[in-house]
């Protein structure tokens, strides 16, 4: 077994049951990294958005749409500091980890580009992760149950939005059609990756606290291509996909986000509002 | 996005009340209006209720007007219900 950001000194003479839960524990942090990062990569991306959306309506949209999910990545890193107590905060999950620490799918990370890879990268995460919240609130942690059952209602606004947009542009003119279904076929290739599996994941999913992903790709696919096809838009036909994200294993792009993202807190350590 | 049609907003605030127009917004159609309304109006728990309707639709009583529609009522002070005794047990008219 793999066990990441774990130091095995300090459980050194732990007992075995102690040992056990400790690893446990590692499993949980890792599996709630794997579920928080995604939201707080796109959220970032998002932010960078801010006063630069094509219209001002859009602008605030999109805007608000970042602030639910840095909400939610609020929720489950209050409570993966909590499991690991010590010094570690929210703050210093979200700013102070190293890239391979970052468990995020690859999709999430890509660039903003034009306002058609923004909105498709949006539909196509939206749609999984109102797939997975769904699923999340019947987990056995109380907690992570609870989150879940609070960020599905934003979620299920966020596809909303961006379902409407695909449909819109798709069948829109024949300029903002080719736009979307070329935004489409570039960020098919990081789908397949939302449906693997860590081990911390098949840990978790093996306790009744995790969601097994494997089962919600053909709920998936289903309806992208539901929508697809309303939108008079090609369903990609793709048989080789990328992946890493999950294993921390991050695109060339990965670098230069955090960079921006964790500029104050290594730049001005600890500061504060 | 500049060819986009301007809409009128109206927002309930809650059950019972009426709603109110608090703005206008650009969008291509009438699900993208209420859609925008939604994130540029009800950020703040404003509403419960949107109605959006094309700007283009109302017809508005015309500035230069003014004179004739509105100055005559001016020194109708009768027509306000203030002249009537109210017994002390009616309250909030």
């Amino acid at each position: 077994m793999v066990l990441e950001n774990f130091n095995a000194s300090t459980t050194y003479n732990l007992q075995p049951t102690t040992y056990n839960l400790v690893i446990m524990n590692n499993n949980l942090i890792q599996y709630i990294y794997g579920i928080a990062d995604n939201s707080l990569i796109l959220g970032q991306r998002l932010g960078e958005l801010c006063g630069h959306g094509p219209s001002l309506e859009t602008d605030i949209a999109l805007t608000n749409i970042s602030l639910d999910l840095f909400g939610q990545v609020r929720s489950y890193f209050q409570y993966a500091a909590k499991l690991q107590g010590e010094d570690v905060t929210e703050d210093t999950i979200a700013f102070l980890r190293k890239e391979r620490e970052y468990k995020n799918v690859l999709l999430v990370e890509q660039p903003n580009g034009d306002f058609a890879y923004s909105i498709t990268r949006q539909f196509l995460f939206d749609n999984f992760h109102l797939l997975l919240l769904n699923e999340l609130q019947n987990s056995k942690d109380e907690m992570l149950a609870a989150i879940a059952k609070k960020s599905s209602k934003e979620v299920s606004y966020h596809v909303r939005f961006s379902t409407d947009w695909i449909k819109r542009l798709g069948d829109g003119t024949e300029e903002s059609h080719n736009k979307i279904q070329t935004a489409i076929n570039d960020l098919w290739i990081y789908t397949d990756e939302l449906f693997h599996v860590t081990d911390a994941d098949q840990e978790m999913i093996t306790e009744g606290i995790g969601v097994d992903v494997r089962l919600l790709k053909e709920p998936f696919y289903k309806k992208i291509k539901e929508v697809l096809e309303e939108a008079t838009l090609e369903t990609p036909d793709m048989k080789y996909f990328q992946k890493g994200g999950k294993q921390g294993i991050h695109s060339e792009h990965m670098g230069f986000l955090l960079a921006q993202m964790q500029f104050m807190q290594l730049a001005y350590p600890n500061m504060n509002w | 996005m500049k060819n986009w049609p301007l809409w009128e907003v109206f927002i309930r605030s809650k059950n019972g009340l009426e709603h109110r127009h608090c703005g206008s917004l650009h969008a291509s159609d009438a699900t993208m209006a209420l859609e925008n309304a939604r994130d540029v109006y009800t950020r703040r728990m404003e509403g419960v209720s949107i109605w959006v309707v094309p700007s283009a639709q109302i017809t508005a009583s015309n500035p230069e007007d003014s004179a004739e529609l509105f100055e005559p009522a001016k020194d109708k002070v009768y027509r306000h219900p203030t002249f009537y005794e109210l017994p002390d047990e009616l309250k909030h008219m």
